[in-house]
C-alpha cells in the first residue's frame, strides 16, 4: 500500500507541476491545489500508515490501542486544508482581478504589460 | 436558483446546522470535531442559505458582520491565552475550572475551550467572508 | 582622554547646525565655523608637550570585544601630527570657503560636507582600533564623492565623483578584508596592541595576502599609480575641497596608514619592494604629467600625485632617514600645496579662467596672494630659505644611504625635482611675474578671507624654514618616534654643510632652470605628444570597464529574469528535482525494508478513484469538468484519512472540499475558458519536467517510511493529552493546547486570506488604470 500510495503522491505533484507549468492562470490554481492536496497526503503517510480505529486518549492514563496512528501529522494536516482553503479563495480572488483588470488569462501577458 | 424547495430547505437546515456545528465544537475536546470542523460546518449552513436566497438575506440571518465573527473569534483566541499569565504559569497554559451543575453533571471549563471558540468564530467568519464576497461579485 | 571625544562630538554637531548657521548668521558663519575648527588645533596642541616626553593616550569603549571590535581613540605623536594638520588646514579651508562660495545657492550643503569631511578625517587619525578606522576611512570616501560632484550638474563632475568613490570603496573593502585578517592574526584590532605584535604578524604565513589587501586601501586612497587617475578628476570639485581634502588630508590617509602599520607589517622585502616601485613609478609619472599640463588645478594635482608617490617611496625605503624625510616632506607638502590650491581658487574666482595659457602677471593685481604663491612655489621647488629645502636635502640623503638601487631611485628622485623646479619657476615667472595678461574683465583684487589662508600657510613655509629645530622637537621626533621608537631625535638645520647632497640639489636646480628656459618650446611639444601619442588615459579605460560590466549585468539579468512566469518555475523545478534525484539515487531506498500493508479493496478503488480523477482534471477542456474532478481527487485522499483512522482531518478535508466546489461554480461562469496556448513540443516537455519532480516525490515518500523518527514526540502528546489537557480527542488537543500558539497563527493567516480577498473584490480601481 505504501509503495502505491507513494507512487499516487508523485502523480499528485506531477500534475500539480504539469499545471503550474501552463499559461492558462486558471489552471495555475487547479496546479496549486494539487499541490495542496499532494503534500497533505505526503505527510499522512508519512507518519505511518495504520488501518483502523483513530485514536484517542482512554482515561487510563497510558492505554492505548494497540495500533496507533499517529495524532501529530493529523494535527498539522488539519489546519493545512483549512489555511489552503483561504489560499486557494485569495487566489481566486486575485485571478478574477486579474481576468476582469487585462481581460486575459494568459500569464505571458503580464510580461508584456510590465514593459509597456 | 431560486426555487421555493431549496429556500425552504435552506430556511429549515440553517438552525439545525448551527445547532450541530455548536455541538461538534463542544465534543470536539473529547470526540471528533473541534473549532476547525465546527466553524467549516456553521459556514456551510449559511453558504447555503444564501445560494438559495441571495447573500443580503443571509448576512440579514447572520445579524452581525461576518466581520465581526473573525475580530470576536481572534479576540476570544487572544484572551483565551491570558489568564495563565495571571496564574503564574507561561504564556498559553491551558487553565481548567471544574463545575459541577445540577442535572448536566460535572462541566469542565478551560481556557482551551474559549480557544477553540474562538477559533470557530474566526475560520467561520472567514469563509463567509470569503464566500459571501465572492457571490457579490 | 574623553576630551577628544568630546571634541569630535562637537566636530560632528557644528556639521549638522552649519546649514542653519550659515542662513542666519550671514558672513560671520563661515569665521565661527572655522573658529571651532581652530580650537580643535589649539585643544591637540595642547597636547604635544606631553606627547613629545613620549606619553600616548588611550581611551576604549567596548563594543564586541569578541570579534575584536572596539571603538577606540588612540593618540600618539603621528595621530598628533596629522591631527592638527587637519583641525589646522580645516579652519583656514573654512574661512576661505566663505568667501568663496558666496555666489553659489548650495553652500549650506557644501559646509555640512566639508564639516562632515572634517569630523570623519579628525576621528580617522585619532582611531585607535582599525575598525573604527576604517568606518572614518569609508566616511571620508563618502564625503569626497558628494564633495567631487558639488557641481552635480555637470556630467564630468557627477562622472568623476564616482570614479573617485569606486575606486577608493574598492580599495577600502580590500582593505577591510586586510584589517579582518590581520584581527585573527594578532587576536587584536586595537592600534596600540597591535604595535607590538608586529613579529607575530610578519612571519605569519598570510603576511603577504594581508599586505596586499591593505596595501589596496593605502594605494587607492592615496593615489598611487595605477589608481592615480580619479585625482585629476576630482579637481571637478570646488577648490576649498582641492585644497583640503585632495592635497592636505584626505590622499594622505592612505600615507597615515602606511606610517601606522609601518611598525606592524614594514621592513620585510615584500614591503621594500612594493612601496618603492609603486612610489617610485607614481612619483615620476606624477611630475611627467604636470610638466605638460595648462589647466593649473591639473598641474597641482599631478605634483601631488608625484608628492605622495614620494612619500610611498620614501616608507618604501625604509630607513631612519628616509621615515624622517618622509614626514618632513608630509608637512612641507600640506603646507605648500593647500596655499597653493587655494590660490588657483583664488585666481580662478577673479580671473575666471585656471588656464595657464590665459593669464598671466598677476602679481600686479594681487600682490599680496602672490607673494604667498611664490613662496610656496620656492617650497615646492625646494629651494632654499623654505622648508621644502630642508624636505628635499632629506629625500636625496635618504636614497644616497640605499646600498643596492639608491643610485636608480636617485636618478628618478633628480628627474622629478627637475620638473618639480622647472614648473615652480615657470609659474613664478608666467603667472605671477611678468606682463599682465587676463581674457575677461580686469580681475579683482581677492578679498581678505581668500588672502588669509595662503598668506598664513606660506609664512609658516618660511618660517619653519628659518626656524625648523622648535617644531622638529615639538611635532616632528614624536611623529617619527611612534613610527620608528629606535630612532635618535630630529635635528633639523637649512645648512648642513658642504657635502654630495648639496651638490646633487646644485645640479637639480641647474637643470630645472634650463628645463624652465625650454618651457615655452619643450612644453607644447610635450602636450602634443601626450595628447596625440599617449591616447590611452587611465579615466577613460576605467570608465570603459564599468560600461561593459554594466553591460554584462544587464544581459546576464535578461537573460535569467525572462519576465515568464513558467520559465521561473520550471528553472526551479528542474534544479530542485535534480538534486534531489541525484541525492536519492545516492542512497536510495532499500525497498525490502519498509513494511508494506497490503492493500484492500477499497483501497485500491479510492486510489483508482483519484488517479483517473487526476487524468481527467489535467487533460479535460472543460473548466468545470476539471474542478468536479479535482473535487473528486478531494474526496478520495478524504475517504483514505477516514480509513487509516484520521477522522477529524477526514471530516475537514470533506468540508473544505466542498467549500472549494461552492467557491468554484460561484465564479466559474465568471472566468475564462481554457484557451490552448500551448504547443504539443512544450506539452511534452512540461510532462516529462512533471514526471521527474513527480519521480523524486515519490522516491521521497519511500525514503520518508524508511525514516525511523523520534517518536517520542507524538508519545508525550498521547500520554499526556488526558492528565495536563483534559482531553482525549489529541489532535484537538494538540490544536488548541499544545501547539495552540501555532493555531492561533495559523487562523492569523485565514483572516489576513480573508482580508485580501475583501481587499481585492471589493476595493475597485478606477477605470483605465491596470489594478
Amino acid at each position: 500500500m505504501e509503495v502505491l500510495l507513494a507512487i499516487v503522491i508523485g502523480l499528485l505533484y506531477a500534475a500539480g507541476v504539469y499545471l503550474l507549468l501552463r499559461r492558462s492562470i486558471v489552471k495555475l490554481i487547479l496546479g496549486i491545489m494539487f499541490f495542496s492536496h499532494a503534500t497533505n497526503l505526503l505527510i499522512f503517510v508519512a507518519g505511518g500508515l495504520h488501518k483502523g480505529q483513530p485514536q484517542f486518549a482512554s482515561d487510563g492514563l497510558t492505554a492505548v490501542s494497540a495500533n496507533p496512528t499517529d495524532p501529530l501529522p493529523q494535527a498539522l494536516i488539519l489546519t493545512a486544508i483549512v489555511i489552503g482553503f483561504g489560499i486557494t479563495a485569495f487566489f481566486l480572488a486575485l485571478m478574477y482581478r486579474f481576468y476582469q483588470a487585462t481581460g486575459t488569462e494568459d500569464l505571458d501577458e503580464l510580461k508584456e504589460g510590465e514593459n509597456k | 436558483m431560486k426555487s421555493y424547495i431549496v429556500q425552504l430547505a435552506a430556511a429549515r437546515l440553517l438552525p439545525v446546522t448551527l445547532i450541530l456545528s455548536m455541538l461538534v465544537f463542544y465534543r470536539g475536546h473529547n470526540d471528533p470535531g473541534g473549532g476547525f470542523i465546527g466553524g467549516l460546518m456553521a459556514s456551510a449552513g449559511f453558504i447555503f442559505y444564501a445560494m438559495a436566497f441571495d447573500t443580503r438575506e443571509a448576512e440579514k440571518k447572520l445579524r452581525v458582520s461576518p466581520l465581526m465573527l473573525i475580530v470576536a473569534g481572534l479576540s476570544f483566541a487572544f484572551i483565551s491565552t491570558l489568564p495563565s499569565l495571571f496564574a503564574g504559569n507561561p504564556f498559553f497554559t491551558g487553565e481548567w475550572v471544574s463545575l459541577s451543575i445540577p442535572l448536566l453533571g460535572k462541566l469542565k471549563l478551560g481556557t482551551p475551550l474559549l480557544f477553540d471558540f474562538g477559533v470557530y468564530l474566526t475560520v467561520w467568519g472567514v469563509i463567509v467572508t470569503i464566500i459571501f464576497n465572492v457571490m457579490e461579485e | 582622554m574623553s576630551g577628544l571625544l568630546i571634541y569630535l562630538v562637537i566636530l560632528l554637531i557644528t556639521a549638522f547646525l552649519a546649514p542653519m548657521l550659515i542662513s542666519r548668521a550671514g558672513k560671520a558663519a563661515p569665521w565661527l565655523l572655522g573658529m571651532v575648527s581652530a580650537s580643535g588645533f589649539a585643544y591637540l596642541l595642547g597636547f604635544a608637550g606631553f606627547i613629545s616626553k613620549g606619553n600616548t593616550l588611550n581611551y576604549t569603549i567596548e563594543w564586541l570585544p569578541e570579534l575584536y571590535l572596539n571603538f577606540s581613540l588612540y593618540l600618539d605623536g603621528l595621530s598628533l601630527f596629522f591631527a592638527l594638520m587637519v583641525t589646522g588646514m580645516g579652519a583656514l579651508v573654512l574661512v576661505f570657503s566663505g568667501n568663496y562660495m558666496k555666489p553659489y545657492a548650495m553652500k549650506h550643503r557644501f559646509f555640512f560636507l566639508i564639516l562632515l569631511f572634517e569630523f570623519a578625517m579628525l576621528a580617522l587619525v585619532l582611531s585607535g582600533n582599525l575598525i573604527t578606522l576604517f568606518i572614518f576611512w569609508e566616511l571620508t570616501s563618502v564625503s569626497s564623492f558628494l564633495l567631487v560632484g558639488f557641481y552635480h550638474e555637470k556630467p564630468e563632475a557627477r562622472n568623476a565623483a564616482l570614479q573617485a568613490l569606486l575606486i577608493t570603496v574598492a580599495g577600502g573593502l580590500a582593505m577591510m578584508a586586510g584589517f579582518i585578517m590581520l584581527g585573527q592574526i594578532a587576536g587584536t584590532l586595537e592600534i596600540n596592541q597591535l604595535l607590538k605584535s608586529g613579529d607575530l604578524i610578519r612571519n605569519h604565513p598570510h603576511y603577504l595576502p594581508v599586505l596586499l589587501l591593505i596595501l589596496a586601501g593605502a594605494f587607492t586612497k592615496s593615489a598611487q599609480f595605477p589608481f592615480h587617475f580619479w585625482l585629476p578628476g576630482a579637481m571637478q570639485a570646488p577648490s576649498p575641497v582641492s585644497a583640503y581634502l585632495h592635497s592636505a588630508t584626505m590622499v594622505k590617509a592612505g600615507i597615515y596608514l602606511l606610517m601606522r602599520l609601518s611598525p606592524v607589517m614594514g621592513g620585510t622585502p615584500e614591503w621594500k619592494y612594493i612601496l618603492t616601485i609603486t612610489g617610485a613609478v607614481t612619483m615620476i609619472l606624477g611630475g611627467y604629467f604636470a610638466y605638460s599640463q595648462t589647466d593649473f588645478k591639473k598641474v597641482l594635482a599631478y605634483t601631488t600625485i608625484s608628492a605622495l608617490g614620494t612619500l610611498v617611496l620614501m616608507l618604501g625605503i625604509d630607513t631612519d632617514i628616509s621615515i624622517k624625510a618622509a614626514i618632513i616632506f608630509l608637512l612641507v607638502h600640506a603646507l605648500y600645496k593647500g596655499a597653493l590650491f587655494m590660490i588657483a581658487g583664488l585666481i580662478d574666482k577673479s580671473a575666471g579662467t585656471r588656464d595657464l595659457r590665459k593669464i598671466g602677471g598677476l602679481g600686479k593685481v594681487m600682490p599680496t596672494a602672490s607673494l604667498a604663491a611664490i613662496i610656496s612655489l620656492l617650497s615646492m621647488a625646494g629651494l632654499p630659505p623654505m622648508i621644502g629645502f630642508i624636505g628635499k636635502e632629506l629625500i636625496y640623503e635618504a636614497k644616497f644611504a640605499l646600498p643596492d638601487i639608491g643610485n636608480l631611485l636617485l636618478v628618478a628622485g633628480v628627474l622629478t625635482n627637475v620638473i618639480m623646479v622647472a614648473i615652480s619657476l615657470a609659474l613664478i615667472f608666467n603667472l605671477f611675474l611678468g606682463p599682465l595678461k587676463y581674457p575677461g574683465e580686469k580681475p579683482k583684487r581677492p578679498a581678505f578671507a581668500l588672502r588669509i589662508g595662503p598668506t598664513l600657510l606660506a609664512g609658516i613655509s618660511l618660517i619653519f624654514g628659518l626656524f625648523p629645530a622648535r617644531v622638529a622637537d615639538l611635532l616632528l621626533s614624536p611623529a617619527i618616534k611612534s613610527i620608528r621608537p629606535t630612532i635618535d631625535s630630529l635635528k633639523l638645520s637649512l645648512w648642513h654643510g658642504f657635502n654630495e647632497v648639496l651638490l646633487v640639489s646644485f645640479i637639480t636646480v641647474a637643470a630645472g632652470i634650463t628645463l624652465f628656459l625650454l618651457y615655452r618650446r619643450v612644453n607644447p611639444v610635450l602636450t602634443k605628444f601626450n595628447n596625440e601619442v599617449i591616447t590611452f588615459r587611465f579615466a577613460d579605460a576605467f570608465n570603459k570597464g564599468l560600461d561593459m560590466f554594466l553591460h554584462l549585468t544587464k544581459k546576464k539579468t535578461s537573460f535569467i529574469q525572462s519576465g515568464y512566469q513558467r520559465f521561473y518555475l520550471m528553472a526551479i523545478f528542474i534544479m530542485t528535482s535534480l538534486l534531489a534525484w541525484y541525492q536519492l539515487i545516492y542512497t536510495w531506498p532499500d525497498i525490502e525494508n519498509i513494511s508494506f500493508s497490503k492493500p484492500g479493496i477499497y483501497e485500491i478503488l479510492i486510489l483508482i478513484l483519484i488517479v483517473s480523477s487526476t487524468l481527467i482534471a489535467v487533460s479535460v477542456k472543460s473548466r468545470l469538468a476539471a474542478i468536479l474532478s479535482l473535487g473528486g481527487v478531494g474526496y478520495g485522499i478524504g475517504l483514505l484519512f477516514v480509513i487509516y483512522g484520521a477522522i477529524d482531518v477526514a471530516i475537514t478535508l470533506m468540508l473544505a472540499e466542498t467549500l472549494v466546489l461552492v467557491l468554484f461554480m460561484v465564479v466559474v461562469y465568471h472566468l475564462p475558458k481554457f484557451t490552448n496556448f500551448s504547443s504539443n513540443a512544450s506539452r511534452l516537455r512540461d510532462a516529462a519536467i512533471a514526471l521527474l519532480v513527480g519521480g523524486f516525490m515519490t522516491g521521497l515518500v519511500l525514503k520518508a517510511g524508511q525514516l525511523n523518527l523520534n517518536p517520542k514526540i507524538s508519545d508525550f502528546y498521547v500520554e499526556n493529552a488526558i492528565p495536563l489537557a483534559h482531553g482525549s480527542n489529541i489532535v484537538n488537543v494538540i490544536l488548541v493546547d499544545f501547539r495552540a500558539l501555532d493555531t492561533l497563527g495559523e487562523i492569523t493567516v485565514l483572516v489576513i486570506a480573508a482580508i485580501g480577498v475583501v481587499a481585492l473584490l471589493k476595493l475597485k480601481t478606477k477605470k483605465g488604470s491596470a489594478t
